[in-house]
């Protein structure tokens, strides 16, 4: 059955706390903390962009299974934040593990979601015998505008997923998607940064396609809450999973492993893989879990995913979510100003 | 760096793709189309170095760059040894100046290298990182 | 292989000359080289231009006929020849015309060396040297000059325990010889501290360990030993010259620490001049950096490997120690317009020999002139007597 193959995470070692941001903008750090249920953020290294966290997510991924690259025939990355708007980050990262030339590749935009479209369309390729195996990639080094609430949340990161039939560690049992045109959240071609709806980006954004989807996938699967060892959401802040999985009638043992938007911020396309990835590195044969996306604009994609015995022999293979959380250098606001570009 | 130029050296610059000799084992990076110990008797192929650990030989701190490096001072420069005697010129990352030392474990990754204007090409390649404390 | 002699000498002021062109600056120092020897333009049979790289300082290529036409040596249709070995380039003129002498071949041969630098921004500048090193593989990723001297310097350090304060000393020694000479950039002395506590340019060098970016122009006018007396009652030989390679990177190098250049550049001038170290009684070596007048005088053999910085530290290398190096004061302080280097030592070692060399005067029989080409992918080195040959 079609699966995951192979994940690697990428997490760049900055991090700035919230105070350092508040203090820029004569807010008050901790009604922030409180409200987002977010400490501090992952910031990139000056010299690092979604091209190069995606390159290291791929080769963590490559890495963990011992694949060579030419038998990855597809390579998709999603992000909001590609470094070029007319170039794929996807052929910087198949040269970069040695995939080309014979395979597809593309980019693709669904804000936060465009890595889990990215696992679909790898998984479409695999089931049809188009492809051995498809990569599928979220990353970015997320845009928040100076001052904006966003700046607070948008993180730096990303994970690779291979998807293949053979010798997975853990089989996508199902997969199902929830899409509306919402338009919660976006940014013009040719803009710096994103514009959001404020609180329009909650109800008729996250949470109606979040749990949308859920409940589509469980009602497909005819699975109940409780059958779940985990639930991984996407990750916007500390609230709004930790909400939606309340709602979806999941409890804290479920869902509290996946939680990372404190510690390195809201990583958009990076969010639900990292997530997930953190509960792969715990979980033991035989887990189930479910997880579900979001992107705005809007759409869910909710994966059932069931763990193989194979994720024991290759799990420690490669660097651990908790390796990245462990690493990190605290920077002042002005030197993530720098390394953002905020300052030009 | 104009494009075609960059372009035709991806793989070594991607993926520390050096070569070797097969006459006298010798490996080289930067790739070297002719051995300097064997030369027209030495056989040269492709030689990937992507997972060595490499050692630091010398470094510097460079405080005042050239045009296509400006905005990225100071950063550490480094000599770094990947094999006997095959070493290459690359910066080091992931390192507080203070903490820079010749003999330091490090470890390629991907990074940018900078940028023909702010409307052209990117340029990607290796730098160095020091070794975690896990690896 | 015909004898050469040195029969005129001629050399601008060094600095930022605003109101100069590059072909106002070659002409001051030609004239004056001309004039010294009392040759006239119809009896020049060849000329050699040292210059790195007008291509991109002032975007003129083809120099050898602008200066040729502007020096007013195109109606005799005199060929004139640029030669280019970035910083070495002034060495690598002076050495075809030894050469051109040398074989029988020509008889009056002027060599000059220019740069006219100060026409582009210092960043633009930092660019364009930096073309001297291997541009794919060392300056794209960030490697500057002083940067390269700098992963020398910290090695040297590390391997051989020179200090700072050795370090800096070259540039005190250096700063104090240019104060007796009124055509160097920087004529004023400097403390060890200055140097260590200027701004930083590449750990551990500071922009007080740099050599300058620099306008000048020197030249020289050379013609057969049997000939020089019909030219001056002072004529100074060239008994050795020589030229060598090394790794364009010092990455490549099985120590960083020594340029093989010099080392063999050395050992063929000796051997032609039939000399040694020993004796040597002047030199003017290629100190872009300070550190790299530590190489020198270790690598021409001046001392063991790894005590160049003791030797400084002792003062055996100032004015009036054993072996005075670098009495115009050297690249640092004198100046270091990159073509015209190679052909400024020449100059300055000839006003030694000849005794004309007024408030720095040493007295020498024998000087050497070593000469660098980015981070010693070329060397030359010139041994001058006042004595011919034999």
């Amino acid at each position: 059955m079609t699966g995951i193959v192979s994940y690697g995470v990428y997490v760049p070692k900055y991090r700035i706390k919230v105070e350092e941001i508040a203090k820029v903008w004569k807010e008050d750090p901790e009604s922030i903390k409180k409200g987002l249920k977010v400490n501090q953020k992952s910031a990139p290294g000056q010299d690092e962009d979604t091209a190069t966290i995606a390159v290291e997510a791929a080769r963590n991924a490559i890495k963990r299974q011992e694949i060579s690259g030419e038998e990855i025939e597809a390579i998709y990355v999603g992000s909001e934040s590609h470094p070029y708007a007319v170039k794929p980050t996807a052929t910087i990262v198949a040269e970069a593990i040695k995939a080309t030339p014979n395979l597809t590749a593309a980019d693709y935009e669904f804000a936060c979601k465009a890595g889990t479209a990215g696992i679909q369309n790898c998984m479409g390729l695999v089931n049809s015998d188009m492809a051995k195996m498809g990569m599928a990639i979220g990353a970015d080094v997320s845009q928040g505008a100076p001052g904006d609430a966003l700046e607070y949340t948008a993180g730096s990161g990303g994970a690779a997923y291979i998807i293949g039939k053979e010798d997975v560690i853990a089989k996508i049992k199902k997969t199902t998607s929830y899409t509306t045109d919402t338009p919660d959240f976006w940014r013009r071609e040719g803009e710096r940064y994103p514009r959001h709806g404020g609180r329009f980006t909650g109800k008729p954004g996250y949470f109606s396609h979040v749990i949308g989807a859920t409940k589509s996938l469980m009602d497909k699967m005819d699975t109940e809450p409780n059958e779940y060892d985990y639930a991984v959401f996407h990750q916007p802040n500390g609230k709004f999973p930790v909400r939606a999985a309340k709602k979806l009638g999941f409890n804290k043992k479920q869902y509290q492993d996946c939680l990372v938007v404190n510690k390195i911020g809201n990583t958009y396309s990076g969010s639900t893989l990292i997530g997930l990835a953190s509960v792969l590195d715990e979980s033991s044969p035989g887990d189930k879990i479910i997880a579900t996306s979001y992107g705005s604009g809007a759409g869910s994609d909710s994966f059932h995913i069931e763990v193989t015995s194979k994720i024991k022999e290759v799990r420690e293979k490669g660097p651990k979510v908790n390796y990245f959380l462990e690493e990190s250098k605290y920077l002042s606001y002005g030197e993530y100003a720098r390394n953002k570009e905020k300052v030009r | 760096m104009n494009i075609p130029r960059f372009w035709r050296k991806i793989n070594n610059r991607y993926n520390l793709m050096g070569t070797k000799c097969e006459n006298c084992g010798q490996t080289y990076f930067p790739p070297r189309n002719i051995c300097p110990n064997c030369r027209r008797e030495g056989e040269i192929v492709e030689h990937s170095f992507e997972d060595e650990i490499g050692e630091l030989i010398t470094y510097t701190i460079i405080r005042s760059a050239a045009e296509d490096h400006e905005k990225e001072t100071p950063y550490i420069l480094g000599i770094i040894e990947l094999e006997e005697n095959t070493r290459l010129t690359s910066q080091i990352v992931n390192c507080e100046i203070e903490d820079v030392e010749i003999g330091m474990k490090l470890k390629p990754v991907f990074r940018k290298l900078g940028e023909q204007s702010k409307d052209g090409l990117l340029f990607y390649g290796v730098k160095f990182s020091p070794i975690g404390k896990e690896e | 292989m015909k004898d050469v002699a040195v029969v005129g000498v001629g050399i601008t002021e060094f600095g930022e000359k605003w109101n100069s062109s590059f072909r106002e600056i070659f002409l001051n120092a030609g004239i004056q080289a001309l004039e010294d020897a009392g040759v006239k333009g119809e009896d020049i049979d060849e000329a050699y231009i040292g210059n790195m790289s007008a291509g991109r300082f002032i975007a003129q290529e083809h120099v050898s006929a602008l200066i040729a036409d502007y020096a007013g040596l195109s109606e005799m249709n005199v060929p004139a020849t640029r030669v280019e070995a970035a910083c070495a380039s002034g060495g690598l003129a002076l050495r075809q015309g030894f050469l051109s002498v040398a074989s029988g071949v020509q008889d009056t041969v002027v060599v000059g060396g220019v740069e006219k630098m100060t026409d582009v921004q210092s960043e633009q500048s930092v660019e364009i040297l930096a073309a001297a090193s291997d541009r794919e593989w060392e300056a794209f990723y960030g490697a500057t000059f002083p940067g390269l001297y700098a992963l020398i310097a910290n090695r040297h350090i590390h391997k051989y325990g020179t200090t700072r304060d050795q370090i800096a000393q070259v540039a005190v020694k250096n700063h104090y010889n240019a104060t007796m000479n009124p055509k160097a950039q920087f004529q004023n002395k400097i403390t060890k501290e200055m140097v260590k506590n200027a701004t930083k340019v590449a750990d551990p060098l500071t922009l007080f360990d740099s050599s300058p970016i620099t306008d000048g122009a020197a030249a020289v006018v050379l013609v057969p030993a049997e000939k020089a007396h019909q030219y001056t009652d002072n004529p100074v030989y060239i008994t050795g010259s020589g030229q060598a390679s090394d790794t364009i990177s010092i990455h490549d190098r099985n120590d960083i620490t020594t340029i093989e250049s010099t080392k063999a550049a050395a050992q063929t001038a000796y051997k032609m001049a039939n000399k040694d170290q020993s004796d040597i009684d002047v030199a003017e070596v290629h100190d872009c950096f300070t550190i790299a007048e530590i190489l020198a005088i270790e690598d021409l053999g001046f001392c063991e490997k790894g005590k160049g910085g003791k030797m400084v530290e002792e003062g055996i290398t100032e004015l009036d120690g054993k072996l005075p190096i670098n009495p115009s004061g050297g690249l640092k302080a004198c100046g270091h317009p990159v073509g015209a280097t190679g052909i400024k030592q020449a100059v300055e070692i000839t006003n030694h020999l000849r005794g004309e060399a007024g408030e720095r005067q040493v007295e020498a029989d024998v000087g050497l002139c070593h000469n660098v080409g980015g981070s010693g992918g070329t060397a030359t080195v010139h041994i001058l007597s006042r004595e011919e040959q034999k």
